[in-house]
C-alpha cells in the first residue's frame, strides 16, 4: 500500500530534488574562474560572490570581457580553470535562469509564440502560455504587434522581446548583456521599471552595459572589468564615488580608457 | 523555330483533347515521382536534421560522402539498379525490373541526398543562430530537434520541391529500370526521348511543355498550400 501511494502521489518527488528545488539558487560563487579558447586567456581568472539581492553591473570597455563573464556564469562559455558553483545542483541551477543576449535572438515565430516559448518548452499548455505572453508583450509595449513575426521587429522591439522572454519564468536570477543598446529615452526607462518590479519581485539582476546613467540608477553593485580581469569590485555607491583604480576613474568620468 | 510553335500548339491540343495516352503518362510520372519524393523524404528531411544537431565521429566525412553523392551520375544509379533488380541479380526474384516500383527505387537513390544535404544546411544555419537560445532555455534534444525542424520548414520545404525537380526530369536511370513501356512503365521524360529519336519532334515538343508546366505547377500549389508567398520570411 505504501509503495502504491509513493507510485501515484504526484507531488512525491525523490527527497533529493525536493530539497533542492526550496533551497535558493543563489549565492553564485566563482573561484579562479578562466575562460580560455585556443590558448588565449578571455576571462579571468576571477574570484566573485553574487549574493542573494540586489543589481550587479558589469561595466568596462569594449572587449575588456563583459560579454564572456556573463556566459561563463550563466553555463555557456566553457570554463578553463577554477570552478563556479551554484547553491543547487547545476542541472538544477540551469531551470532556474534567464538571459538576454547581446544580440538578440528572435526564432523564426511570431511575437507571441516567441515569447510564449519558455512556457510551452515547460509543459504550460498552450492556450495558458499565449495568455501570459500577450499580457507580457502588453508590459514591454509590444502588445500591439502581438502576431508579426519577431525576425521583421525593429533594434529596439527585439530587446524588449527578448526581455519579456526572459522574464516570463520568473527567473532567480537574470542575466542582461546591454539590454538597452538600441532603445531610445522613453523605453529605456519603461524597461528600467520593468528590471525594478522584477527586482521588487525577488529576480537577482546581473546586467553588463555601457551606460552610466543607467549603471547609477540601477546599480547596488559594480563590478568594473579591465583586461578580462576583474579590476574592481565594490558597493555602488563607493564605486561611483571613490573609484579605486584610476582606470575606473576615467571609465566614470567619460574619458577613453584603452 | 517553326517546330516549336508547332510544338506548342500539339502541346496545347494534347492537353484539351484530353489524349488519354498524355494523361496515362501524365500520372505514370506524377505516380513515381511523389512516391519517390514521400519516401526521400522520410529520409532525408530527419537524417539533414540530425547531422546539422549531433556531434559524433566521422560527422565530417559523412557530410562529405553525402554531398558527393548529390552528384551521382543518374545512369549509373540506373545501371545498380538494374543489377540488383535484373533476373540474376540478389532481388531478381522479387520481380521488380521494368516496374514503377524500380524506377521509384532509382529515384529515391537520387535524391535522398539531395534532400538531406539542402536540408542538413538549412537546419544547420538555424541550429547556429537558436543554438544560445535553446542552451539557454535548457531545451531537450527532442525539443531542439522539433523546434528547428517546424521553424525551418519552408527551407525543408524548398529541399523537398528540389528533389522533386530532379525526380520528375530525370530520364536516365528511369529509362533502363523501367524500359518506358508502353501503357506500364512510360513516363514524360522517357516518352521525349523515344518520340525524338522516332522523328515525331512536335509531339515530343508537346510532351515537354507539358512536362515543364507540370514542374511550375506543382511548385506553385505547394507553395499557395504552405501559404509561403504570403507570409513573411520565418
Ligand atoms: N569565442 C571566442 N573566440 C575567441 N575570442 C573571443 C571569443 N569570444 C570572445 N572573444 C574575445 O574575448 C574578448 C572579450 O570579449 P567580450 O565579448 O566578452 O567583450 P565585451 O566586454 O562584452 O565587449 P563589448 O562591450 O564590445 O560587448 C574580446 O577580445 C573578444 O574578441
Ligand atoms: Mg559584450
Amino acid at each position: 500500500m505504501s509503495t502504491l501511494t509513493g507510485i501515484l502521489g504526484a507531488t512525491d518527488a525523490p527527497a533529493g530534488l525536493r530539497e533542492d528545488s526550496a533551497r535558493p539558487l543563489l549565492p553564485l560563487r566563482l573561484e579562479g574562474a578562466v575562460a580560455q579558447v585556443r590558448g588565449r586567456v578571455l576571462v579571468g581568472p576571477v574570484d566573485l560572490t553574487i549574493t542573494r539581492t540586489g543589481v550587479t553591473i558589469v561595466m568596462g570597455p569594449n572587449g575588456s570581457g563583459k560579454t564572456t563573464l556573463l556566459r561563463l556564469m550563466h553555463g555557456l562559455q566553457r570554463l578553463s580553470a577554477g570552478t563556479i558553483r551554484w547553491n543547487v545542483p547545476d542541472d538544477v541551477a540551469r531551470e532556474r535562469q534567464a538571459y538576454v543576449f547581446q544580440a538578440p535572438i528572435m526564432m523564426r515565430r511570431s511575437v507571441l509564440d516567441n515569447i510564449a516559448y519558455p512556457l510551452i518548452l515547460h509543459g504550460v499548455a498552450r492556450r495558458e502560455a499565449r495568455a501570459r505572453a500577450a499580457d507580457w508583450a502588453e508590459r514591454v509595449g509590444l502588445g500591439a504587434a502581438l502576431q508579426r513575426g519577431a525576425p521583421v521587429l525593429s533594434g529596439g522591439e527585439k530587446q524588449k522581446l527578448a526581455l519579456a522572454r526572459a522574464l516570463i519564468r520568473r527567473p532567480e536570477i537574470l542575466f542582461l548583456d546591454e539590454p538597452c543598446a538600441n532603445l531610445d529615452g522613453r523605453a529605456m526607462r519603461e524597461i528600467e521599471a520593468i528590471l525594478l518590479d522584477a527586482r521588487a519581485a525577488g529576480t537577482r539582476i546581473v546586467m553588463a552595459t555601457h551606460d552610466m546613467g543607467q549603471a547609477r540608477r540601477l546599480a547596488s553593485e559594480v563590478v568594473f572589468l579591465y583586461g578580462g580581469k576583474v579590476h574592481e569590485s565594490a558597493e555602488a555607491g563607493a564605486f561611483f564615488e571613490a573609484p579605486g583604480t584610476p582606470e575606473a576613474e576615467a571609465f566614470i568620468n567619460g574619458e577613453i580608457v584603452e | 523555330m517553326d517546330s516549336i510553335f508547332q510544338g506548342l500548339g500539339q502541346a496545347v491540343r494534347l492537353i484539351f483533347t484530353l489524349d488519354p495516352d498524355l494523361y496515362e503518362i501524365i500520372a505514370m510520372s506524377l505516380r513515381v515521382t511523389l512516391s519517390a519524393v514521400a519516401i526521400a523524404s522520410l529520409i532525408g528531411l530527419p537524417l539533414g536534421a540530425w547531422l546539422a544537431v549531433n556531434r559524433f565521429r566521422h560527422r565530417r566525412a559523412t557530410i562529405a560522402v553525402l554531398n558527393a553523392l548529390m552528384g551521382l551520375p543518374p545512369v549509373v544509379v540506373g545501371l545498380f539498379v538494374y543489377l540488383l533488380l535484373s533476373r540474376s541479380g540478389p532481388f531478381g526474384v522479387l520481380g521488380l525490373l521494368f516496374t514503377p516500383t524500380a524506377m521509384i527505387i532509382a529515384q529515391v537513390i537520387i535524391i535522398t541526398p539531395l534532400i538531406a544535404s539542402i536540408a542538413h544546411q538549412a537546419i544547420r544555419d538555424l541550429w547556429a543562430e537558436y543554438h544560445d537560445l535553446l542552451i539557454s532555455m535548457n531545451a531537450t534534444r527532442g525539443q531542439r530537434i522539433r523546434s528547428l525542424l517546424w521553424d525551418g520548414r519552408r527551407a525543408l520545404l524548398t529541399a523537398m520541391l528540389a528533389g522533386f525537380g530532379r525526380a520528375i526530369g530525370e530520364v536516365g536511370a528511369i529509362m533502363i529500370v523501367g524500359g518506358s513501356i508502353e501503357h506500364s512503365t512510360r513516363v514524360l521524360t522517357t516518352a521525349i526521348a523515344l518520340e525524338t529519336s522516332k522523328g515525331n519532334l512536335e509531339f515530343a515538343l508537346g510532351l515537354g511543355v507539358v512536362l515543364i508546366a507540370l514542374a511550375v505547377a506543382v511548385n506553385l500549389l505547394i507553395h499557395t498550400l504552405s501559404g509561403t508567398e504570403r507570409a513573411p520570411a520565418w
